[in-house]
């Protein structure tokens, strides 16, 4: 038994539901993320992740369940989870340097002045370094692309030493290149750093060499094991409620609706548009 | 020589008018609250409701006016009011809180309407709609000064403990409360920081124009600096560069020929805009030689 198997695990969803305005958003959603672990959250668009993320950052309550945090209930401040949002639009007017916007991730909660001290700017320092920002440190946070935002963000959320990352899409709006580095980028912190990382995609193709753990979400059901034990035509089968089957192609995954049969005989068609 | 300069610049008895030493403390003042609230306001995105207030002090200041007290109370009176309707009716989230903003805006101008034609009609105070409207910088009651100074402490106060939660909900709201920042009460404290701001404006440039000190300053200083504390520097000096200068174009332009007197209002707003203009002049400048020097850079690491 490896030490860390000791340790309570870092969140835990128990049997949560979500209602919202008349529908049901989740429904009995298991699933625990280990310290230390690269897990994803994966689903298409409307299945319920970002909803998974709110509940556990403490934005939602849950209708059903509890959220365990270090396995106790939710406390309802909690500094132990560090976030980075879906898509967060900076404004190229906002007069924050990349520097400042980390800064945020320290003491931006905390009322009145900042005070500058040489070890608050050296732990800013310290995670640009760690997630290569140091180049584009002094300019204006609006002015820079995507995939740099997103590492500033990221340096945001970790500056707190969380236990728990939590990231949503990361990966949307990211050309192939940055995509690849900032996956690279999330191992390398979770190891360096020994920060579980939960992260919601779409595809989950770019995170297969690196995810411990799967969490699949579709329409408001999740399950959740190994790539091998949860990506299989009936564990989605079931979460879906109709046929589907998984194709591995090249080392890629690919989740199509319908049963063998159906896709055998359309096979070009469908594999070309997933 | 110098003091022909002197004479020059300054009309004879500039500094030894009381109006004007009213209108330069008081101005001043103001300018420098405006300027720290409007680096908010801009950053936020909230110049909409920035604008809205200033409209709807055009009620406080006529039912002041028709109640016979001093129009800074009117000012005030409308500004916590409108604050706290508009964050009744859902400033909490974007689409809803420019909704929010243009009804209860709708509402407050209506009233605005009628009390200016009961000023006007009823109480045969015909100089109301002009000072209400443009302001009246000279025609400030001594007496109030002191009100006004305690208003600009107390937002500049708020504005300091609020310094570090307000950028931060600014970059994301949703990362800020997840981080334990109380946002919605952050957020409604702003909007009567930004209310109070205002009204204090509305009282120097007049209830139209105020917006221009808020947001023109701050606009202004956007251009200049990436800094947020910077930022908020700089927007206090233009906002001061403006309303002093504007004073004193006021009381210069009665000695020059036609011997009407500009509106210290319309000298203020002229300021603030021809620096704003510099300054994008200037940003645009820079852009264009950034843009060359990056084309140049990436040249090279071909």
């Amino acid at each position: 038994m490896s030490p860390e198997s000791a340790l309570p695990d870092v969140v835990t969803l128990d049997r949560i539901g979500v209602w919202l305005s008349g529908r049901q958003i989740l429904h009995d959603v298991n699933f625990s993320v280990r310290p230390g672990e690269f897990a994803g959250l994966i689903g298409s668009n409307g299945a319920g992740k970002t909803t998974i993320l709110r509940v556990i950052l403490g934005l939602l309550q849950p209708t059903d369940g509890q959220v365990l945090i270090n396995g106790t209930p939710r406390p309802r401040r909690n500094r132990s989870i560090g976030y980075v949002p879906q898509k967060v639009l900076i404004d190229p007017d906002l007069p924050l340097r990349a520097r400042d916007v980390v800064g945020l991730g320290l003491d931006g909660h905390r009322f009145g002045l900042p005070t500058p001290s040489a070890s608050r700017r050296q732990r800013v320092n310290e995670m640009l370094e760690a997630v290569g920002a140091m180049s584009f440190a002094d300019s204006r946070v609006g002015s820079l692309s995507g995939g740099e935002q997103q590492r500033v963000l990221i340096a945001q959320a970790l500056i707190g030493q969380p236990e728990l990352l939590l990231l949503d899409e990361p990966l949307a709006n990211l050309d192939i290149a940055s995509e690849h580095e900032i996956v690279d980028l999330l191992r390398r912190i979770s190891t360096e750093h020994h920060v579980a990382v939960l992260l919601s995609a779409h595809d989950m193709n770019p995170l297969l060499p690196v995810m411990d753990w799967v969490v699949y979400v579709a329409a408001g059901r999740a399950a959740s094991g190994t790539v091998d034990e949860v990506v299989r035509s009936e564990v989605l089968g079931g979460l879906y409620g109709h046929p589907i089957t998984v194709l591995r192609v090249e080392g890629r995954i690919l989740v199509v609706a319908g049963s063998d049969a159906e896709i055998i005989t359309s096979a070009p068609a469908t594999l070309e548009r997933t | 020589m110098t003091g022909l300069v002197a004479n020059v610049v300054f009309e004879p008895g500039f500094f030894a008018n009381g109006p004007v030493q009213v209108a330069l403390l008081a101005g001043g003042v103001v300018a420098v609250t405006s300027g720290v609230v409007g680096v908010f306001t801009v950053v936020r995105g909230q110049s909409f409701a920035g604008h809205a207030f200033s409209d709807m002090d055009t009620t406080g200041g006529s039912g002041a006016f028709l109640l016979g007290i001093g129009t800074l109370w009117g000012f005030l009176a409308v500004a916590v009011a409108a604050a706290t309707a508009m964050e009744l009716l859902g400033v909490e989230r974007r689409r809803g809180r420019d909704v929010a903003t243009g009804v209860v805006l709708g509402a407050a101008l209506g009233l605005a309407a009628l009390f200016l034609y009961w000023d006007t009609a009823v109480a045969s105070t015909s100089g109301a709609t002009t000072t209400v409207l443009f302001g009246s910088l000279f025609t400030i009651d001594g007496s109030t000064v002191p009100a006004i100074l305690a208003f600009s402490v107390a937002v500049l106060a708020v504005a300091a403990v609020l310094y570090r939660p307000l950028l931060f909900t600014s970059v994301s709201a949703d990362t800020a409360r997840a981080r334990g920042v109380p946002v919605r009460m952050v957020g409604a404290a702003f909007l009567v920081m930004m209310a109070l701001a205002v009204a204090l404006s509305a009282i120097t440039v007049g209830a139209v124009l105020s917006t221009a000190l808020l947001i023109g300053p701050a606009a202004t200083a956007l251009r200049l600096t990436k800094r947020p504390g910077t930022a908020m520097l700089a927007a206090a000096s233009i906002g001061l560069l403006g309303v002093w200068s504007g004073i004193l174009v006021a009381y210069d332009s009665s000695a020059w020929p036609g011997h009407h007197g500009w509106p210290v209002s319309f000298s203020v707003v002229a300021v603030i805009f021809v620096l704003y203009l510099a300054a994008e002049l200037q940003s645009w400048a820079r852009a264009g030689r950034a843009q060359a020097g990056h084309g140049r850079a990436a040249t090279r690491s071909r």
